[in-house]
C-alpha cells in the first residue's frame, strides 16, 4: 500500500516545510511555557512574549528565505 | 456581563468556523482537480466511488478520534494540540508571504488537472471496473482529507461544541467545492488559494498562540478577545514582509536577475 506512505508523508508535512522554523517554534514554547512562569510575576506579559517571539521567528525565516532563494 | 460571554463565544465558534471552512475549501479544491482529471479521462464510476470511499474512511477517523480528544484535560489539549495549530498555521503563513513576493511560484491548478489528466490517458484502457480511476481517486481525497481532518480535529479539540463547529465549516466547504465541481466540469483555478492560505495561516497562527497560552495558564487581557486582537497583528506582519522580502530579493540579486524576480510578482 503506497498511499499509506504518502499520507504519512502528507502528515509530517502538514507540519514541517522549513526543518529550522518548525524547531525554533517548538524551542520558543518549550521556553515560553515552562521558563517563563518560573521568571515573570506578570501572566499578562507572558501571553505577549509568546506572541512576540513567534513573530519574530516568522520574520526571521522569511527574510532568510528571500536572501537565500532570490530569482 | 451575560451579552459579554455570549460576544466571547461567538468569537471563538465564528473563528473556528471560518478556520476550518477556509482550510477546508483550499484543500478540496486541489482534491476537486484530480477527481475530474479522473472522472473526464478514465470515467465517473471509479472517480466517484474512490472519492466516497475516501470521504467514508476519514469521517470514520473524525468520529472515531474526535470525542475521545475532547475527554482529555482541556489544558493539555490546548498546549499540545495549540501547538500543533502554530506549527501548521505558521507553515501557511510563511508560504503565503514568500508566493505573495514571488519567491515561491503560485499552485496552477489548470496546470495540475493537464498534468494528471495525461498521466492517466497514458496508462491504457481498462476493461470492466476501472481501478486505477478508483486508486486515483481515493488517494488524492486521502491525502488531502486527512488534512482537513487534522483541522477539524485540532480546532474542535476544546469541547463537542467546537468539534460540531468545525465539522460543519469542513462539510461545508465540501459541499460547496462539490456543488461548483458539478456545475462548472473544470479545475477551479480563479480560486484564490494563495489569499486564503495567508488568511488561514492568519486564523489558525492566532488561535494557536491563544490556545498555548491558555494552555500554559497565561491570562490573556481581555479572554477571548484577544484572538481577534492577535489576528490583526499576524496579519499586519504578514501584509508588511511581503513587500519587504520583495526588496530583500532585489537587493541581493544580481542587475540581471532582478528582472525575473518582477515579472512573479
Amino acid at each position: 500500500m503506497r498511499w499509506y506512505r504518502s499520507i504519512a508523508r502528507e502528515v509530517v508535512g502538514l507540519f514541517v516545510d522549513d526543518g529550522s522554523f518548525a524547531i525554533a517554534i517548538l524551542v520558543w514554547l518549550a521556553l515560553v511555557v515552562v521558563v517563563l512562569p518560573r521568571v515573570a510575576a506578570d501572566a499578562h506579559w507572558a501571553g505577549l512574549a509568546l506572541f512576540a517571539g513567534l513573530a519574530l521567528i516568522l520574520i526571521e525565516s522569511v527574510l532568510r528565505f528571500a536572501r537565500q532563494h532570490t530569482k | 456581563m451575560v451579552i459579554g460571554l455570549g460576544q466571547l463565544e461567538a468569537t471563538r465558534m465564528g473563528t473556528t468556523l471560518a478556520a476550518a471552512f477556509l482550510a477546508s475549501l483550499v484543500e478540496c479544491v486541489e482534491a476537486l482537480t484530480v477527481v475530474l482529471a479522473v472522472g473526464s479521462v478514465r470515467g465517473w464510476p471509479g472517480a466517484l466511488a474512490g472519492a466516497a470511499s475516501a470521504l467514508g474512511v476519514l469521517a470514520a477517523i473524525v468520529a472515531a478520534v474526535g470525542p475521545a480528544l475532547t475527554r482529555i484535560p482541556l489544558h493539555l489539549v490546548q498546549l499540545v494540540v495549540g501547538a500543533m495549530i502554530l506549527l501548521f498555521g505558521m507553515r501557511w503563513l510563511r508560504k503565503a508571504i514568500l508566493r505573495s513576493a514571488g519567491l515561491i511560484a503560485l499552485h496552477d491548478e489548470a496546470a495540475a488537472f493537464a498534468k494528471e489528466a495525461a498521466e492517466l490517458r497514458g496508462a491504457g484502457v481498462a476493461r470492466g471496473w476501472d481501478r486505477l480511476a478508483f486508486a486515483a481517486s481515493f488517494n488524492i481525497t486521502m491525502l488531502e482529507g486527512t488534512e482537513v481532518v487534522f483541522i477539524v480535529i485540532a480546532l474542535g479539540a476544546g469541547g463537542r461544541e467546537l468539534m460540531a463547529t468545525a465539522s460543519l465549516g469542513a462539510v461545508a466547504a465540501l459541499l460547496t467545492i462539490t456543488a461548483l465541481g458539478v456545475a462548472l466540469h473544470q479545475p477551479l483555478a480563479r480560486v484564490p488559494e494563495n489569499t486564503l492560505k495567508c488568511v488561514v495561516g492568519v486564523l489558525l497562527s492566532a488561535l494557536g498562540t491563544f490556545w498555548v497560552g491558555e494552555g500554559a495558564g497565561f491570562a490573556w487581557p481581555g479572554n477571548d478577545l484577544a484572538v481577534p486582537v492577535l489576528m490583526a497583528a499576524y496579519l499586519v506582519i504578514a501584509m508588511c514582509l511581503a513587500p519587504i522580502c520583495r526588496r530583500v530579493a532585489r537587493a541581493v540579486s544580481s542587475p540581471t536577475e532582478e528582472g525575473k524576480t518582477d515579472a512573479l510578482v
